[in-house]
């Protein structure tokens, strides 16, 4: 009996469309949320995250009918976000079908949000976001899509978190996001023996030996990608195959 | 065949709804006392902190029906924060009265294990299990908590554990109660309502 190794797609989302940014910036339309969220739910994804990477205010409502059409294709875990600000952004984001929400800006700049979040819908149900650009023998959490620096230390935030409330880290490498790399293990293995909650490591995925290498050397609970599923460089399937192979517990479909 | 869907004003009623009807039952979302009267079976989900919970129940007045349905013997189901609201209280919300349908205390997952408790786990089979027939023995079960009812709860038909052995599945007579997310858990979820719909005389 084991806990599994979470794979998880995620759809960043602007004006109802999928696209694919490359570190941070510059745009390609990747395809319709529903219909890559039902393939994701059918090849054996584990969970979903979807988020609204426009986060503009006349955006908002696209973004939350997204989230309803998302969910009514899946029967896996639905996690969305981007400008959620307030606990009335959160609910609305729940209320609408996800199961978590993922918050990021808004959390550095009152980290009091956490907490509100955590006592109402559950530590379960609150994802902190860590976006991460390397300095030195450390990590700095950026906020605004990767456009503020914060002067914070990662791990010091992303344990202040836990202590607020929050249930999850999805914790982005900046420096590896886009550039097809590999996950940055070093900082995953930092920040998973720091926090007593699970952590998701993001940014950079493209090999199988990416995941493999995440999930034992990085410690990693869950690891995120985009592009490398959605052009079908790899298949969810086979994926898990590959890392069932080298001892890594996952859940295959059946 | 109705069956209810018990809406105390939070949780994740939608996608709870969104799965039983995709298996052709016919559902209808509680918010009184006589809903619960009518209907053939009644599913009781829950996210989000017990407190909150069983304040949500007593506000609209749904404890007693609840109470009623359990005595009647309609059949019950509670996923989650459903199962932990079935016993008497729990750690999360010291001096708040759960359902008492059993009489044990919820526990808090120990701290040398990452908690809440989330992602994709195993069960262990205690004892036949109507809701897990056809369900293989391996299977995973989507699980995200940081409570949980020790296994040495009686009826507990499968455990799972994360820091100590705790009920995944409770089966006694009419109540039926799961600690991991069905309708989120994909088809293997999906079967394991599937068995719970088809129990419903």
């Amino acid at each position: 009996m084991t806990l599994a190794h979470r794979i998880i797609p995620c759809l960043d989302v602007d004006a109802g469309r999928v696209v694919k940014g490359i570190e941070f910036q510059g745009l390609r339309d990747m395809g319709d949320p529903a219909s890559l969220a039902g393939r994701y739910n059918t090849e054996g994804a584990d969970e979903l995250v979807v988020l609204d990477i426009s986060a503009s205010h006349q955006g908002r409502a696209t973004f939350l009918d997204t989230i309803r059409r998302v969910a009514d294709e899946l029967n896996i875990p639905l996690t969305a976000g981007g400008g959620i600000r307030t606990m009335e952004d959160g609910r609305a984001v729940l209320r609408a079908g996800a199961d978590k929400v993922t918050v990021n800006t808004a959390a550095v700049a009152r980290p009091q949000l956490l907490s509100e979040l955590a006592q109402q819908f559950g530590a379960q149900a609150v994802v902190l976001s860590i976006d991460v650009k390397r300095k030195g023998d450390s990590w700095e959490p950026y906020t605004r899509g990767g456009r503020n620096q914060t002067g914070m230390d990662a791990a010091e935030w992303a344990a202040e978190a836990v202590w607020r409330g929050a249930g999850e880290i999805l914790l982005t490498s900046i420096d590896r996001d886009g550039t097809c790399s590999g996950f940055d293990c070093e900082l995953t293995r930092k920040i998973a023996s720091t926090v007593p909650v699970p952590v998701i490591a993001s940014g950079g995925a493209n090999t199988f030996e990416d995941f493999c290498a995440v999930f034992t050397e990085g410690r990693a609970d869950a690891a995120l990608a985009a592009s490398i599923f959605h052009t079908q460089t790899h298949s969810i399937a086979s994926l898990k195959k590959y890392l069932a192979e080298r001892g890594v517990a996952v859940r295959l479909s059946r | 065949m109705k069956i209810a869907i018990v809406d105390y004003g939070a949780g994740n009623l939608p996608s709870v709804e969104r799965a039983l009807r995709k298996l052709g039952a016919e559902t209808e979302r509680a918010v009184a006392g006589e809903q619960l009267a009518c209907a053939k079976a009644i599913v009781l989900p829950g996210v989000g902190h017990f407190g909150a919970f069983v304040n949500g129940l007593r506000q609209r007045n749904l404890t007693p029906p609840l109470r009623a349905a359990f005595e009647s013997g309609k059949p019950i189901l509670g996923i989650c924060l459903g199962l932990q609201a079935m016993f008497a209280s729990s750690e999360e919300a010291p001096g708040e009265s759960g359902l008492a349908f059993f009489p044990e205390e919820v526990r808090a997952l120990p701290t040398h294990v990452k908690s809440p408790h989330i992602g994709w786990n195993q069960l262990r089979r205690l004892h036949a299990s109507k809701l897990l027939r056809g369900i293989a023995d391996d299977a995973y079960f989507y699980f995200a908590h940081s409570y949980a009812a020790l296994a040495s709860a009686p009826y507990t038909v499968a455990a799972c554990d994360h820091g100590f052995p705790f009920a995944a599945v409770i089966e006694c007579h009419n109540l039926a109660a799961v600690q991991f997310h069905p309708e989120k858990s994909g088809e293997t979820g999906a079967q394991m309502l599937r068995n719970f719909v088809e129990s419903v005389p």
